[in-house]
């Protein structure tokens, strides 16, 4: 098999993503200032995260004080998803990547980074992924600054128009996928039930924001995964084109 | 929205906490696991999730981030036509709130 090494191979292929999570880091950005969190503690929480869904999740728990456990099991079943596609990830590493590396290397494990290296069809070295992931996280940053400073300065009316953006992005990546897959679709529809079910029912509504997220989801994918498992490779290959 | 007051060093537990859970994530399978996952419900479950946690955190929230819910009702409606229509994030993002700046502007001339 073929080895792919070439940093600046690396670059081009994650330029586009870098510039992607400028703009979902910039309203991640703008969040931080709803939540009125300072402008640095935005900025750290990009720099040490990097992933969108855990840390707009993260976001309320932190700026209400909310529980630890609360918090890291949030994370834990939001991000789940990256120790699946670091399994995958790590059988394509090159044979020169040693255990230190893959220290640095799962840091900016991300959907967008996964696509494109499990998309390509050589063993990947070191230098190319510094180099694809390099853009990407220093994006995933400076949108984050930008948005948390434009927070600041913009008006009132402009800011509150663009903290719907964050969200307006999450479900530009559900619809194009539920509209070609049924099960994913009922996972929309049956997730948002209990969503919904939880912010009016009057005992439900106390629940904290991440315990929600936590069983809504939870319970919506152990039952579409129960009626609807995957056939085989096919759709997965496909969640990750 | 409640004000914020957390001190610094509250933030950095927060912020360790959160930090760690995700790289640990991405980290240990990374590690320790070195044949692929063949549990075909585990898969589908992974598969299933971020779709289901997307949803989770967008509905209701949508409908309350702006000043009236119905700015945000509709910020929603044209994301998911946008999305329909599969146009880029970027598009959906500035499409909603284009709307809610509409929506709003219109609200506050409604209530001189």
């Amino acid at each position: 098999m073929n080895i792919q090494n070439k940093f600046t191979k690396g670059i081009s292929d994650g330029l586009p993503i870098g510039l992607g999570y400028l703009a979902i880091s910039f309203a991640f950005g703008i969040m931080t200032n709803v939540y009125g969190m300072p402008v640095y503690e935005g900025c750290l929480i990009s720099l040490f995260n990097l992933t969108s869904a855990g840390q707009l999740a993260g976001l309320p728990i932190i700026a209400t004080g909310g529980s630890l456990v609360e918090l890291a099991l949030t994370q834990l079943l939001i991000n789940l998803r990256y120790s699946l596609m670091s399994v995958t990830l790590g059988q394509k590493f090159d044979k020169s990547i040693t255990v230190i590396d893959r220290l640095y290397l799962a840091f900016a494990l991300t959907d967008e980074v996964f696509a494109v290296s499990v998309g390509n069809k050589a063993r990947l070295g070191k230098k190319y992924l510094l180099g694809l992931m390099l853009l990407p996280y220093i994006g995933w940053f400076s949108g984050t600054l930008l948005g948390a400073i434009a927070g600041n300065i913009l008006p009132e009316l402009l800011v509150k128009a663009l903290s719907v953006a964050m969200y307006a992005m999450f479900i530009a990546i559900i619809v194009p996928v539920a509209k070609t897959s049924g099960a994913v679709c009922a996972t929309v529809g049956i997730s948002a039930l209990f969503s919904l079910a939880f912010a009016y029912i009057p005992k439900l509504s106390s629940v904290p924001s991440g315990f929600v997220i936590i069983i809504c989801a939870l319970a919506a994918s152990l039952i579409i995964a129960a009626i609807a498992p995957l056939k085989d490779d096919v759709e997965e290959v496909k969640q990750n084109a | 929205m409640p004000e914020y007051t957390l001190t610094p060093f509250e933030f950095f537990i927060y912020l360790a906490v959160m930090a760690g859970v995700t790289y640990l994530l991405r980290l240990l399978p990374m590690l320790f696991i070195r044949k692929p996952i063949k549990n075909r419900y585990v898969r589908s479950v992974l598969y299933y999730m971020p779709y289901a946690v997307l949803t989770v955190m967008s509905v209701p929230a949508i409908f309350y981030v702006t000043d009236n819910v119905f700015s945000g009702i509709a910020a929603a409606v044209v994301a998911i036509v946008l999305a329909y229509f599969e146009r880029s994030l970027v598009t959906v993002a500035a499409g909603a709130a284009a709307t809610v700046f509409i929506c709003e502007l219109i609200a506050k001339l409604i209530q001189q």
